[in-house]
Formats: C-alpha cells, structure tokens, sequence
C-alpha cells in the first residue's frame, strides 16, 4: 500500500470512528436515526445543507465538466444561489408544518398535505428513483479516488467495491448523528484543499488566472462561452431553473431540514450561504487548469480530470490528504442518500403498504435495505458511462417534479387537487424516462417544436408537460364548491 | 413582509436572463471569462440582497434563538 492509500484508508477509518462516537447514548428510534430529533442549531444545519452540496459531485463532477464541457459548467455556480433565495420563503412554512405534524420524511409530507396515501407512495416511488444515480455517483467518486490515488494497483471495480461497504458501514451504525459530524470535518479539509488547489494549480502551471483563460481561449476558441446550439444559453436558463427549483425537492434534502430546531435558521441560511458557494470557483480553476496539462480525457473519464492533474503535480503524500477529502465528500452525502432513501422505501412503501407493523419493525426494515441499496447502486455504477454531471441532472429532472404540488400545498387555498398533483407527477416523470431511455429528444415528442428546443434541459420540458397535466386535471377534479374561487 | 423582498428577483434576473446578453469571453475581470464573472458578481449580490431583506423581514425581529 503506499503513502496516499495509507492517508486515505485512515480518513474513512476516522470517518467511522466518529460516526459510532456521535451514536453513543442516544437511543436509535427511527425519528432519532434519520433527524436526529430535530435538535440541530443554525451551524449543524447550516453544514448539513451545505454539505450537501460539496459532495463528489462538485469536487470531481464539477471540476470535470469545466475540464470537459468549459462554460456549461458555469450553471452549477448559479443555481444554488437562486435555490437559496427560494428557500427564505420556501422552507419556513414547510419545516412549521413537519414539526406540528411530526413528519419525518418528504411523502409524508404529501400524504398529510393532499390527504392521500397513494400520492405519499407515488412521491416515494419518484424520490428513490432519483436518488439512485444520486448514490451512483457517489460510488463513483469514491471509485474514482481509491483507484486513481492507488496509483493503478487497485482496480475501478474494487475500488467502488471498497466505496459501498464503506459508506454501508457507516450509515449502519450512525444515521444522521454520524452524518452531521463528519459534515463538520468534511467542510473544514475540503474548503482548505479546493481553496489551495484553486490557486496554486493555475498559479504554477500558467502564472495567474487571466494568463490561464487567454490561453484556453487561444487553445479552444468558443470553450469558456456558451455555444450558439447544444449546451446553449437556453440550456443554461432551462438548466439553472429546473436545478434551483429543484434544490430542496430531494427527499434527504427535504428530510435534512426537519433537523434544523428553529425555522430562522433558514433564513439566516438564505444570507450565508450563496457565498459559501463562491468555493466553486475555485473547484472550476482546477478543471480548468487540468485542459492544457492533462489534454485527452474524454467521455466519462473528464471526472478524472482534477486527480490526474493532482498526480502528476504533488508528492504522493499530498494526493493522498487531497484523496481523504475526496472520499468524505463521498462518503457524507452518500451516507445520508443511502439513509433517505432506506427510510423512504420502509416507512412510506412497506409501511402504508402493510398497516399494524410496529416502529421497530419499520426501523429494522429500513437498516437492513441499507446493504440492498448500496449493491443495486454499485450495480450500476458498475455499468457506466456517465460523467458525474449528467447523473445528477438526471436525478434532478425526476425530483424537480415534486416542485409544482409542494408549492401550490403551501398556499392558502391550495388550486391543486390530489389527483391534478398524481397526474402532473406521472406525467413530467413519464416524460423524462422516456426520453432518458429511449436516448430520444424532446422534439420527438412534440415534433412541431423549432430544433432549437432540443436544447431546453429535458427536465424543465417535462415540468412545463407536468404544471400543465396538474392544471387541467385540478379543473376537472376540483369538488364543485371551490370552483367558485377559480385563482389557479 | 415588505417591498424589500422584491429585490429578491434581482438575481433571478441577472442570471436566468442576463446571461444571455453578456455570453464573452472579453473583457476579463480579475482574471474571469466576462461570462463567468457576471455569474459571480449574481452570487455575491444575491447575498447581500437577502442580508437586506432578512434585516427589514419583521418575522426576523427579536428571535435569537440560537448562538450566532
């Protein structure tokens, strides 16, 4: 074993010990294990919604789409911050109503809101959908990281093989306890990485940043702009907003905020935290200064890109701490997306599905589908071929469709009716399978479309198809009395 | 609720529809693709702009509830 596999199997040993360290003395009820009795101040979920977001996905996604991709990488820069400014209004009144009703997770939400079980189920089926490429690439980040920083003598395979028992592990004993401590000392290691990298990396190999971007652009005219089709302005515009509406729709997202202990928290949040994202920049200056030093990674392999660079500048010792905040930037996120989405399936499908099961069953069902997530994800993880980038966004484009019935439920009088909110859901998901599977375009579906909407991100299509179903079936299943007040 | 929160669309605006108007490369600012840097410069005012609309919101006034 050498130097950086040494530093980075002793991280995620550390990571465990302090995961089974934060479970001492509390009793692991299942509201205890996945929100932590709803007892974190402002920091925890501070770290908590931050942490979320500096996942694998912006240390290798994000680096690696400004490697391979240049300017479209730029969205993941915005969206959080428009996602923030939503939230001061958006979560308050969703956090208020999860206390009152003791909810614990997002379908319960729906089923209290729309008073109907089968939406709770529906919105379930949706979340652990999109969770699951979410998990993907967590896998692959921690593959990616072992496997590189072994310098070749651990296989990819392997290496995500270590990822997933890692982070099983981990959730198995701790639950969100573990999840926010680590959150802590996962913040503090990669914020200093990210912020050396991002400066030392274009500094030594270019001598500043505009020498570094006069010469991409030399090298590659049109890379650090949008382009006039494709990965367009209106792919940003489309991608940015389904990204920012969908930001709080992930189901950990969402069961994340149940922990905060008083609602300010997230509007004191809303101010901090679209700075903390500025951390990005940083993570782009890395991707960019990889383009004319490691030239060649293409397809998936562009996630490569910030290692590789890492290889060939540092000593191994120093690829190893940079490997360690790699694998807790997996390992956190990962561990509280294996954790939702446990507890998704056991206590919103097995639990409405089969009445009379007691709370510990539910709790043990949903430990023990811990290890049977983690393995349907490292099959597919196995099978390839995404960029990290397009995993998530793939993930977005499902969840995103919970966004219109959360919304219109918070209003006074809500327009939309439990079956107008089943309909908008199976029909913007419907579309997005479509055309994910059958690798088709938008324009297939609705042909009269100039071919300029091709570059619309799928996701936000299939929105406007869902806000559209959810309208018109919210008219015609509206109880007669209410269509007096017709403000929808 | 007061009219300081409309400011909170600023942002949205600079970003979602801005973007398409200032999609260069030149001039660089501190070193940043134009593009790039008018996305940073959103970011750092969409903080400030929730920093004012959180100090005039009255759901805010005398709650602290927690150390900060």
């Amino acid at each position: 074993m050498n130097i950086a596999l040494a530093i980075i199997a002793l991280s995620a040993i550390v990571a465990l010990a302090l995961g089974i360290g934060a479970r001492r003395g509390l009793r692991m009820t299942l509201e205890q294990w996945t929100v932590a009795g709803r007892a974190f101040g402002t920091p925890l979920v501070f770290l908590l919604s931050a942490g979320e977001i500096y996942t694998t996905f912006t240390f290798l996604g994000g680096s690696g789409y400004a490697y391979g991709k240049g300017a479209p990488a730029y969205y993941i820069l915005a969206y959080g911050t428009l996602a923030y400014i939503l939230s001061y209004w958006l979560l308050p009144p969703i956090w208020r109503y999860a206390r009152q009703e003791r909810l614990v997770s997002q379908s319960h939400f729906f089923t209290h809101k729309y008073d109907s079980p089968w939406l709770g189920i529906l919105v379930a089926v949706v979340g652990v959908v999109a969770l699951v490429p979410y998990l993907v690439l967590q896998f692959k980040g921690l593959g990616i990281i072992v496997a590189v920083a072994s310098y070749g003598a651990i296989s990819p395979t392997v290496a995500i093989w270590i990822g997933a028992v890692t982070v099983t592990v981990y959730v198995m004993v701790s639950g969100m306890q573990g999840a926010a401590w680590n959150a802590v000392v996962k913040d503090v290691l990669i914020l200093a990485i990210v912020v050396f990298l991002g400066i030392y990396l274009p500094v030594h190999y270019y001598g500043g940043y505009g020498e570094m971007f006069h010469a991409i652009d030399a090298a590659k005219p049109g890379f650090l702009t949008f382009k006039p089709s494709g990965q367009s302005i209106l792919w940003f515009q489309s991608t940015v907003a389904l990204t920012a509406l969908g930001f709080y729709m992930w189901p950990h997202a969402f069961a994340a905020l149940f922990t905060a202990r008083h609602e300010s928290s997230f509007r004191r949040n809303a101010i901090v935290l679209p700075l903390y994202q500025l951390i990005l920049l940083f993570v782009f200056f890395c991707g960019f200064a990889a383009i004319l030093q490691v030239p060649g990674l293409a397809g998936p392999d562009i996630d490569l890109s910030l290692f590789k660079l890492a290889i060939r500048t540092f000593d191994p010792w120093f690829v190893g701490v940079i490997g360690a905040a790699g694998v807790l930037t997996a390992l956190v996120p990962g561990s509280l997306i294996l954790l939702s989405a446990a507890t998704l399936i056991a206590n919103d499908l097995v639990r409405p599905l089969s009445p009379g099961l007691s709370e510990d069953a539910v709790a043990l069902i949903a430990r023990s589908l811990v290890p049977a997530l983690a393995l349907v994800a490292v099959f597919f993880t196995l099978q390839g071929g995404q960029t990290i980038v397009a995993l998530l966004l793939m993930g977005y484009a499902f969840v995103t469709q919970l966004f219109p019935a959360v919304v219109c439920s918070l209003m006074a009088r809500n327009p939309m009716t439990k079956q107008g909110a089943a309909a908008g859901i199976v029909a913007g998901a419907a579309v997005v399978a479509y055309v994910t599977l059958k690798g088709s375009s938008f324009t297939d579906l609705v042909p009269f479309l100039p071919a300029q909407a091709n570059d619309i991100n799928i996701g936000f299509a299939a929105l406007i198809v869902n806000v559209v179903a959810a309208a018109a079936v919210s008219l015609v299943t509206r109880p007669a009395a209410a269509v007096v007040s017709r403000s929808a | 609720m007061t009219p300081a929160r409309w400011l909170a669309l600023l942002p949205f605006l600079g970003i979602l529809v801005g973007t398409a108007f200032v999609n260069q490369v030149e001039p660089l600012v501190f070193g940043l693709p134009f593009v790039l840097a008018w996305i940073v410069g959103w970011v750092i005012a969409g903080a400030a702009i929730m920093a004012i609309v959180y100090a005039l919101d009255p759901a805010n006034a005398g709650r602290e509830d927690s150390a900060r």
